[in-house]
């Protein structure tokens, strides 16, 4: 019976739901994530602007980590496989997520693309999402950390006006360093805006052209890794599964 | 423009909810919507417009728009929109209190 509006219809239900309206993407989220963590694979969800240098800097942590650790890559673009070669090229097994017109990747897609990647093998799956400063942050992947890469380029408002995703950050790389001495941007105003939308503030400048600031986000990486790895030891097995 | 691919996921669980219920229509669906969830809400009802069918053909689509609240974790000290989200006094990270639901919270329909 109607009790919403008080007509009394005995025709009309009214249902309470409370539900996610993603809950169908949020499942297959948690269960890659319960995968990646039970391989001890640290995933990483690298999102920002066309343009903002997440390839570069992908490549630039092949450079660091060649011989050390196992690195894997999804890429997702909506056309054009480009960034899973340029990452293949830099010696990181990758396949491309070709997503049309989506301007995003979801959980599924992920979960799709798993087969194409020996993901189990791997010390870090780095998933780099379309370029886009929106949609992105709604979609959970089941990654272990977010993290965004903005260019020094973009101007120091843009956290200021794309305060979804900053919020979600676990770290924001400021790339393109390099182009400090040509630009008016300043650090500590990025810093600034960042610090109004992202509670737990973490920025690491970085410069994938130069090498500067790459240790640190290393090193960042490694820390969060030594968390992930500790976390499986303490659970004491992996659970078999039939993926790639 | 993610809001089409929402709209799916709404319709999709409203449907599945109304066909269970043996419902002959759905008349609305109330969605809570936070200022953070990263959705636009106008291009979600417009999306909303544009894609019921079936059941939800004639079913109106009400967004409860919720702000973004922020609070400390220790004195619950609430923060001023746009003010830097670390409490001055305690010195931590602050806390989202409201503003990034993005919830289907009632679904009405008309039953035989």
């Amino acid at each position: 019976m109607c009790d919403s509006c008080g007509c009394g219809d005995p025709h009309k239900v009214s249902l309470d739901v409370q539900e996610r309206i993603l809950s169908v993407n949020d499942r297959a989220a948690r269960h890659n994530r319960e995968h990646f963590a039970a391989a001890g694979v640290l995933a990483v969800n690298l999102m920002g602007s066309p343009g903002a240098g997440k390839t570069a800097v992908l490549e630039a942590t092949a450079r660091q980590l060649a011989g050390r650790r196992r690195l894997g890559a999804i890429a997702g673009d909506l056309e054009t496989d480009r960034d899973a070669q340029r990452l293949r090229a830099a010696g990181v097994p990758a396949a491309a997520i070709t997503t049309g017109s989506a301007c995003h990747l979801d959980a599924e897609m992920v979960h799709a693309a798993l087969d194409r990647v020996a993901w189990r093998e791997l010390d870090y799956l780095f998933v780099e999402n379309v370029g886009n400063l929106v949609c992105p942050a709604v979609y959970d992947l089941g990654q272990a950390v977010n993290v965004v890469a903005l260019s020094l380029t973009e101007g120091e408002d843009k956290p200021l006006k794309y305060p979804v995703m900053f919020r979600k950050a676990d770290l924001v790389l400021l790339t393109k360093l390099d182009l400090l001495p040509h630009l008016d941007v300043q650090v500590e105003a990025v810093r600034d805006a960042l610090a109004r939308v992202m509670p737990d503030l973490a920025l690491t400048p970085v410069s994938a052209r130069s090498g500067a600031g790459v240790a640190e986000w290393i090193a960042w990486l490694e820390a969060r890794r030594a968390g992930l790895v500790r976390g499986v030891a303490a659970h004491g097995h992996v659970h078999a599964h039939p993926h790639a | 423009m993610h809001e089409y691919s929402l709209v799916a996921a709404l319709t999709r669980k409203a449907e599945e909810e109304a066909r269970a219920h043996h419902a002959t229509a759905v008349t609305c669906l109330r969605v809570k919507l936070g200022a953070l969830a990263g959705v636009e809400p106008e291009l979600l009802a417009s999306a909303f417009t544009l894609c019921r069918e079936g059941l939800l053909a004639g079913a109106a689509l009400e967004i409860r728009n919720v702000a973004a609240a922020w609070a400390c974790p220790r004195c619950e000290a609430a923060f001023p929109t746009g003010a830097v989200l670390r409490c001055a006094a305690c010195g931590l990270p602050a806390r989202l209190v409201s503003g990034d639901e993005l919830l289907l919270e009632q679904i009405e329909m008309e039953v035989p």
